[in-house]
């Protein structure tokens, strides 16, 4: 990224000491966490990967951090790589059969999906290890007036975390914006519009679909990893269930997935929804707001496909032509 | 330069490609010719490496190609075009071409070298790039240049050009045909070239193939092929005194 970006991370960077409560930084770093993971995402979906299998990415990545840390007291610093090494390893067993042998569209989707799936059972059926459906906390080392562990990464004063978030969502337009200007934008539009063709110009499809797909696979799963660590608790349906993948999709879906801040937008957007709609109504109707954010998906696919920003972007294009 | 032997490629139990054998020297321009449905895409798309053959040998410079995937394909240096131009939609005209430098030559030129071959390439064929056309505004003839400038972006040895004129004018069509002949000459590509407009075909080609049915039924100089009765039979029908014409009054130009 170039000098322009530096005075708007400058003034991201005040943000916590401007805001008016403690409140509002917890959902500043949500924003910038989630943003981060649909940025990850994606970079798969815009080429036409569709993976519903994002969450067992998050998923892989949060609990091997905790898990490591409570049970072999091993630092974040060490176990985030591993978390993402493994997250990888997943991407590339289920994205190298998939891709080797054509499997694409909805295929692919059901195949993620599925993932997913797995991954949930199997971190509620080891319940003695992670907890199962209750979830896990890591140990924590805030105590006895200590206030802070870079080691540990645990932080009391949330203002910490947000510098992170903001390092992780910066790293990750970076990395957006870096596939954009390469060769690798080219394979991978080539790929989707006529595979055959692409092939037959020396691309190499399996190779290219899969070195995109290590890339959202490490984002995602380095996001969850900093999700757990940040809400200092995790648990497979906020960090890993069908409901996360679901929720990426519909994000990123809604912020524009062609543009490279559309899934931030999407982020800051969902959590306007949300928050709005746990204050706006409540616990008092069970279920509604996932009816309400299911419902806004199918709108959305249908008449706004490239999402609040996509088609910002094609209304100020069109008014300057 | 290359050896096809027995090459055969069933669809079910339907033979679209029957034991085809040929030789192809090194500079030489091959054409290959028959009615609609007698093999010809079908021959290319398995040197191309987009079907694998059901049965015979393709040999590209001493190495049996027969099987590999049709990005090994073109990295051994056979490039080649679609009858039906299949353009990267999302991409400019000079990313289409800069994306085949870069990947055709399995990333041994940088990025910059890559966008200077494609531009190279299109000027070649004479597509307009600078302004970074996109693909929307093309018409068919353009498409056709788009599809060849893409093919010779990656370097290839051997060139396979599917009907590259359909849908030209007869000027545009001359234009393509001296390309061809000149893309021979300066970069020493061998060419095999598919076509129906006898015309012109038979003028710059060295030598022709005749499928019908999957089957070779005549191959020699383009003037032994255009007096030959099978080939009159079955492809040519009235028109065999005017291509004989062509066959015969080659330019001097085409052999060299
Ligand atoms: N993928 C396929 N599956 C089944 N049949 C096929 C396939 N590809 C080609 N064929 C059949 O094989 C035969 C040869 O087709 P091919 O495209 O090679 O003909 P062609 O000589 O290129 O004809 P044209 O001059 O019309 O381009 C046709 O009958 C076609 O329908
Ligand atoms: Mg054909």
């Amino acid at each position: 990224m170039d000098r322009r970006w530096l005075p708007a991370l400058a003034a991201l960077a005040v943000l916590p000491w401007v805001v008016p409560s403690s409140y509002v930084v917890h959902l500043l770093v949500q924003v910038l966490l989630w943003s981060f993971i649909y940025t990850g995402w994606s970079l798969m979906g815009r080429f036409g990967l569709v993976s519903f299998g994002h969450g067992a990415f998050m998923g892989i990545g949060a609990y091997a951090v905790v898990l490591l840390w409570n049970f072999h007291g091993l630092s974040p610093w060490l176990s985030i790589p591993i978390g993402v090494a493994l997250a990888v390893a997943v991407a590339v067993l289920i994205g190298y059969p998939c891709f080797r042998f054509g499997i694409a569209g909805h295929y692919f989707a059901l195949v993620t999906l599925a993932l997913t799936e797995v991954v949930r059972s199997v971190i509620v059926a080891l319940r003695d290890t992670t907890g199962g459906s209750l979830g896990i906390t890591p140990n924590s080392v805030l105590k006895d007036g200590v206030t802070w562990s870079v080691q540990a990464l645990q932080f009391a004063d949330k203002r910490v975390f947000f510098y992170i978030a903001l390092a992780a969502w910066a790293f990750g337009i970076w990395v957006w914006h870096r596939i954009d200007k390469s060769m690798m934008r080219y394979a991978m539009e080539a790929i989707g519009s006529d595979e055959q063709a692409a092939a037959s110009v020396g691309v190499n499809v399996t190779r290219t679909k899969l070195a995109i797909t290590m890339i959202s696979a490490a984002l995602t799963a380095l996001g969850g990893a900093l999700f757990g660590q940040y809400q200092q608790y995790v648990n497979p349906e906020t960090v890993a269930g069908i409901g996360v993948s679901l929720q990426i999709v519909f994000a990123v879906i809604a912020g524009g997935m062609f543009v490279r801040f559309g899934p931030t937008v999407g982020a800051v957007f969902t959590l306007l929804l949300t928050e709005g709609l746990r204050v706006g109504i409540g616990n008092k109707v069970n279920a509604l707001d996932s009816t309400i954010y299911g419902l806004m998906l199918v709108l959305f696919i249908i008449y706004m496909p490239t999402g609040i920003l996509g088609k910002l972007a094609e209304k100020l294009r069109r008014a300057r032509a | 330069m290359l050896n096809v032997q027995a090459l055969t490629k069933k669809f079910g139990g339907f033979t679209a490609v029957s034991s085809i054998s040929f030789d192809l020297a090194e500079g030489e321009i091959l054409g290959l010719i028959g009615p609609n449905g007698s093999g010809k895409s079908t021959t290319f798309n398995l040197i191309a490496g987009l079907y694998a053959p059901t049965a015979g040998s393709i040999r590209f410079q001493g190495r049996e190609i027969g099987g590999l995937s049709a990005t090994q394909v073109c990295h051994a240096g056979i490039g080649r075009t679609f009858q039906i131009p299949r353009p990267f939609r999302k991409l400019s005209v000079i990313e289409n071409v800069t994306l085949a430098a870069y990947y055709g030559q399995a990333g041994r030129v940088s990025e910059a070298e890559a966008r200077r071959q494609a531009a190279d390439a299109l000027d070649l064929i004479g597509l307009p790039h600078a302004r970074g056309e996109g693909i929307d505004g093309l018409g068919a003839a353009a498409l056709k240049k788009l599809e060849m400038a893409r093919a010779l972006a990656t370097q290839p040895r051997l060139l396979l050009a599917d009907e590259s004129l359909g849908g030209l004018d007869e000027a545009e069509m001359e234009q393509a045909a001296d390309m061809l002949r000149m893309i021979r000459r300066e970069r020493n590509i061998t060419i095999i070239w598919v076509e129906h407009i006898m015309g012109v075909l038979m003028r710059v080609v060295d030598r022709v193939i005749v499928l019908d049915h999957g089957e070779i039924i005549s191959a020699g100089l383009p003037a032994e092929v255009a007096a030959d009765p099978k080939v009159i039979e079955v492809y040519l029908g009235s028109d065999a005194a005017e291509v004989q014409e062509h066959a015969r009054g080659r330019d001097d130009g085409a052999r060299r």
